[in-house]
């Protein structure tokens, strides 16, 4: 038995009961709808007069600010509150396998999700001709930062059994991780801080890397941003798991 | 095949378990009982590896369940004691899982999913999600995902919980039949379980072992064990008790209220328990008393489980 087969037997789990309740459904329609209304009315979409997807993807962080807690909090406060922890853990699987696998499912969910924006390239390649090396970067970029959400949420379900306290909690969290970075906010950050300061609060921030991305380029900087931060929340959540078993 | 020893868990100053060793061999049946809290369920989680101890260790078939984790498990199946799974599986989706996790596949997995529906009479709700089934259905449900891959070790905490009357009886059939071959430890607070299926059991009492032996043995440790109950006419009852006390080897002489007119004698040494009822009957044949019962007494486990329990859990409510 090795640990990839481990992985995907959990994750397949995990994926199956997302769409074995109407949850993922809604999600889905919510996520489609939102992104919709914020590329083509609030984004301006069709008044910029441009063959890009700007309009698209300068809205995902703060769609994923809601909507990427809301898929990720049941992932191990579910498991705590019903008591499969116990089930899960006692089955000859090491902790980050388990860690790895949910994440993972709750990953591939979102990428589904984001998959099924397609109409908005369809959309854009038939009104003009667009760059489509950058929205394929961008769609990276987005597919990375929905990871480091997921990551940190992932985290925080782990710290409580109860969804409410981890959705907001990861919530936060995230604020602080796009406010960090969000111009009007380092703007504020400038008048009494150094410089120096002020690029290290923003070099936190999931903005300053997403970016490069939605710009067109793939900096490895970025990419080792968005890894790192998923390697961390889920090393953090390997921890939390481990101190609330030992009591 | 499991050995455990020194066993301490500590959380923050409550010492939940508090030196617990103890050894399970391949055909034994262990019940594990104790009062409510008094460390069953933490005991059985070291165990199975869900929580780690304080101290001390345990060896599950050679493996340290904490250093070496993975093999120990794998000779493990574990029924929580809230027999949690996953309510929007369907039982088939949900013990495929479990097989999938166990490393089966193929033949081998069909078969044994095969083997525990009906082992664990799941037949007629396998396409059922779990969150629409009874609670014991649920019960066996976790059960059967216990026993997937025919392991070596069964560790059960309360399996009979919530079951009607006919599903503990199978239930308690299936600890038997599986114990022949396996190692099996189940916890209970149902005494009449013990006589129904443990080859030995252990009482657990805030944290610490207080009694460990065979059901016979711990019902010897009763006052009742050795004492002869009889019910006789021919005389008064104060004068046959009078006589019965007057012989060799009685201690004292009580009436039984619940049999009316039924004398108890209880005896000095209880090794000597079995000459005492031959003595009654001569003592009867003597005073020409017509004797309609006569029975040597073996011992109630629920008046020992209640005598070594009862003065703590007094005292703890009482601080």
């Amino acid at each position: 038995m090795n640990a990839w087969h481990m992985i995907s037997t959990i994750a397949r789990r995990e994926l199956a009961s997302y769409f074995a309740s109407p949850v993922a459904y809604v999600f889905l329609v919510i996520f489609l709808l939102l992104t919709g209304f914020f590329t083509f009315t609030a984004g301006a979409f069709f008044e910029r007069g441009e063959a890009s997807l700007a309009s698209f993807f300068m809205w995902h962080p703060w769609l994923y600010l809601v909507l990427v807690p809301a898929v990720g909090m049941r992932l191990w406060s579910e498991e705590r509150r019903a008591g499969t922890l116990e089930l899960l853990f006692t089955l000859p699987i090491a902790p980050w396998q388990a860690i790895i696998g949910k994440f993972l499912a709750s990953w591939v969910f979102l990428a589904i999700a984001l998959g099924l924006t397609f109409p908005v390239i369809v959309t854009v390649n038939v009104l003009g001709d667009p760059d489509n090396g950058q929205i394929f970067t961008g769609y990276l970029g987005s597919l990375l930062m929905a990871g480091a959400y997921l990551a940190v949420t992932c985290m925080t379900s782990a710290m409580t059994r109860n969804q409410v306290v981890s959705f907001i909690l990861s919530v936060v969290i995230l604020l602080f991780l796009t406010l960090a970075g969000f111009t009007p906010v380092t703007d504020l950050l400038v008048r009494w801080a150094s410089p120096a300061v002020v690029d290290t609060v923003a070099a936190f921030s999931v903005m300053t890397h997403f970016d490069g991305f939605h710009r067109g380029v793939i900096d490895s900087r970025d990419l080792i941003y968005f890894l790192s931060v998923i390697g961390f929340a889920l090393f953090a959540t390997a921890v939390v798991l481990r101190s609330h078993r030992a009591g | 095949m499991i050995q455990i020893e020194n066993l301490v868990k500590t959380f923050g100053s409550k010492r939940a378990v508090d030196d617990v060793s103890f050894a399970v061999e391949r055909g034994q049946v262990l019940g594990f009982l104790g009062p409510n809290g008094a460390g069953k369920s933490t005991t059985m989680r070291m165990v199975t590896g869900f929580i780690p101890p304080t101290d001390g260790t345990v060896r599950v078939g050679g493996h340290d369940i904490v250093e070496s984790p993975l093999e120990a498990k794998r000779l493990i199946g574990y029924l929580p004691e809230a027999a949690p799974s996953y309510p929007e599986m369907t039982v088939e989706g949900f013990l495929s899982f479990a097989a999938d996790m166990r490393g089966l596949s193929g033949d081998a997995k069909k078969r044994a999913l095969g083997r525990v529906i009906a082992r664990c009479f799941l037949d007629s709700v396998v396409r059922q999600t779990i969150e629409t089934l009874s609670k014991g259905y649920r019960h066996r449900t976790c059960l059967a995902q216990a026993l997937i891959h025919d392991p070596e070790v069964l560790i059960l905490d309360e399996p009979t919980d919530g079951l009607d009357p006919n599903q503990k009886h199978e239930v308690r059939n299936l600890i038997r039949e599986l114990g022949e071959t396996k190692v099996i430890v189940f916890s209970t607070h149902i005494l009449e379980e013990v006589d129904a299926a443990c080859t030995r059991a252990i009482i657990i009492d805030r944290g610490k072992i207080v009694a460990n032996g065979t059901p016979g043995e711990l019902r010897a440790m009763s006052d009742l064990a050795g004492a002869v109950t009889l019910h006789a006419s021919g005389a008064d009852s104060e004068t046959m008790a009078q006589r019965l006390a007057a012989l060799d080897g009685v201690a004292r002489v009580e009436r039984v209220e619940a049999a009316d007119g039924a004398l108890r004698a209880y005896p000095h040494d209880k090794s000597a328990a079995g000459t005492l009822a031959g003595a009654v009957v001569e003592l009867a044949g003597r005073e020409g008393w017509r004797l309609d019962l006569v029975r040597t007494e073996e011992g109630q486990l629920d008046e020992v489980f209640r005598r070594i329990t009862l003065p703590d859990t007094v005292k703890a409510a009482n601080q």
